[in-house]
């Protein structure tokens, strides 16, 4: 069977019931006509766990966040979340796109509580489940301004806040801090390991940055690949950063930092 | 107060209040000069008053003939407000039907498009033969004239869509409705906007056209009749009316966009 490929882990109890991982990519391969770009992808995230998937721009990491959010089926492979297989079937998590992508035409309160009315739930409700969730995504006062009235930091908060109503379970975010400036993008790491450790939600997060990674993630899978120059990009290994979310802010300055940074660059081939 | 102080920077950088306020004079002071010119012209006796009446002769002939031509500018007004709507209808119909299914898409707005090179005034004549002197070929005139900068201006806004916005509707799992309904239609209202303004321009000019080729009432009508009396101050008179009106209708429109699109003046402010 496919489903134990990924070393090192175990994706179901043996009694069968408690599944530990709440994401598992089993095999996946995709690719365009005749460009194979994704080969036998298979990385697994635990529940409660922030992972990142680390590689250099244009080796296909936005094509395996489209098969597992379900906007494109893979050629093959499975896609599970809390066991059931949800390939080709969008709707099933929470994604966020690098751009925040917030509709320039909606208040900030309508933005960020438009999942719950895709859903179906009615606007005036909707507003209120989202209104409440503002402050801790440091949104205060802003639910009746424009998208363009904001910062880019806030832009992104809100966009995050929208994905957070979507599913607070499990967080799909490509490369999500990565147009901000490094003062912000410092500010934005604390929070989201806040957030994230507030309402337990799970991540899976896409970033070209080794620093983030390794600062944000308990666990890193690294890939690798130039599917232009006809290399289908592959899982080239992973590496587990243990370090309580509370130290989290102090962890770049400490050698444990460094080495794994190093052993991550190696993963690379750096 | 928000969005005051980009305000402030740029009227600074356009060389402050007392340039603007004399900028915005030009257009009025030039069209007071061109009336005094041509009312020099006529008085002066340069153009004999049977071929260009002079600007006082025709206020003359438009006070004079007032609650006629108040009554013919309502049957051209009724005219155009439900040939404009229909072709709104149709035009936003239309595009949404072209917007979902690729084929239609392929198949008609080759259509679309050879539909706006038949000139109005050739067809005019055939929808009087088909549909008789009453008011219906004066709106299907109008709405084969105004549908097609709706049509396009929606198509255009629906294709100017950011296929990442679709892709994250579809990933919170948005029907193509909802899809439709939130992120095309909205961004699309720009482009729409501008269509309608053209749109409603066409529609006062189709309904005169129309009403050239036989009717009972209506601008085009009262033109027709005075132009065969010669009277000319008249024929003037009534072109102004008209071209009143479609600026009035115009304006319209830009009232409701700026109702319509409150965000519009802030992102404008924040590009300052």
């Amino acid at each position: 069977m496919r489903c134990g490929s990924a070393p090192g882990y175990v994706y179901w109890s043996a009694t069968g019931e408690e599944p530990l991982a709440k994401l598992v990519i089993d095999g996946v391969s995709q690719g365009f006509g005749p460009v194979d770009v994704l080969e036998d992808i298979d990385l697994v995230v635990e529940s409660g766990q922030v992972a990142c998937l680390l590689g250099p721009s244009g080796c296909g990491k936005t094509t395996l966040f489209h098969v597992v959010a379900g906007l494109a089926s893979p050629r093959a492979g499975r896609v599970l979340l809390d066991g059931r297989d949800i390939a080709g079937q969008p709707g099933q998590l929470a994604y966020m796109l690098q751009k925040d992508l917030l509709l320039p035409h909606k208040t900030i309160i309508d933005n960020v509580s438009l999942p719950l009315v895709l859903k179906g739930e009615p606007t005036a409700a909707a507003r209120e489940r989202a209104r409440g969730l503002l402050g801790l995504f440091g949104l205060e006062g802003t639910a009746d301004r424009w998208p363009a009235e904001l910062s880019g930091g806030m832009r992104q908060r809100a966009a995050l806040l929208r994905s957070y109503l979507f599913s607070s379970e499990f967080m799909l975010l490509d490369e999500p801090f990565s147009a901000l400036d490094a003062f912000t993008k410092a500010d934005m790491h604390a929070w989201f390991l806040d957030v994230v450790e507030t309402c337990g939600t799970t991540a899976l997060l896409v970033t070209h940055d080794i620093d983030e990674a390794v600062k944000l993630a308990d666990v890193i899978y690294v890939m690798r690949g130039a599917p232009q120059q006809g290399e289908p990009a592959r899982i080239a290994g992973s590496e587990r950063v243990a370090c309580p979310r509370a130290e989290r802010a102090e962890f770049a300055l400490t050698p444990a930092f460094l080495e794994h940074k190093r052993r991550v660059l190696d993963l690379l081939g750096r | 107060m928000r969005g005051s102080s980009p305000a402030t920077d740029s009227a600074l950088r356009h060389g402050g209040r007392p340039r603007r306020r004399l900028l915005a004079l030009a257009a009025p002071i030039a069209i007071i000069a061109l009336l005094v010119l041509w009312q020099v012209v006529c008085s002066a006796g340069i153009m004999p008053p049977y071929l260009l009446p002079s600007p006082i002769a025709v206020v003359r002939a438009l006070v004079g003939d007032w609650p006629l031509l108040v009554g013919h500018a309502l049957t051209t007004l009724a005219e155009a407000g439900i040939g404009l709507a229909a072709g709104i209808a149709l035009g936003a119909l239309a595009a949404v039907a072209m917007d979902c299914f690729e084929v239609l898409y392929r198949a008609f707005y080759p259509l679309v498009v050879l539909t706006q090179t038949i000139p109005t005034v050739a067809i005019a004549p055939l929808l009087v033969l088909w549909f008789g002197y009453g008011m219906l070929p004066k709106v299907v005139l109008i709405v084969v004239a105004t549908f097609f900068p709706i049509t396009v201006g929606l198509l255009g806004g629906f294709k100017s869509v950011d296929p990442d916005e679709i892709d994250l509707m579809r990933s919170m799992g948005a029907s193509r409705w909802q899809i439709m309904h939130h992120v095309k239609i909205p961004a699309a209202l720009p482009q729409f906007f501008s269509g309608l303004k053209i749109s409603a321009a066409y529609a006062i000019v189709g309904a005169v056209i129309a009403e050239w080729l036989g009717g009972f009432s209506g601008l085009g009508v009262y033109m027709t009749r005075v132009r065969k009396a010669y009277s000319f101050d008249k024929m003037f008179a009534v072109i102004f009316l008209i071209s009143a009106l479609s600026l009035v209708l115009m304006w319209v429109v830009e009232a409701v966009r700026r109702i319509a699109m409150p965000w519009e003046r802030i992102e404008r402010h924040q590009g300052e």
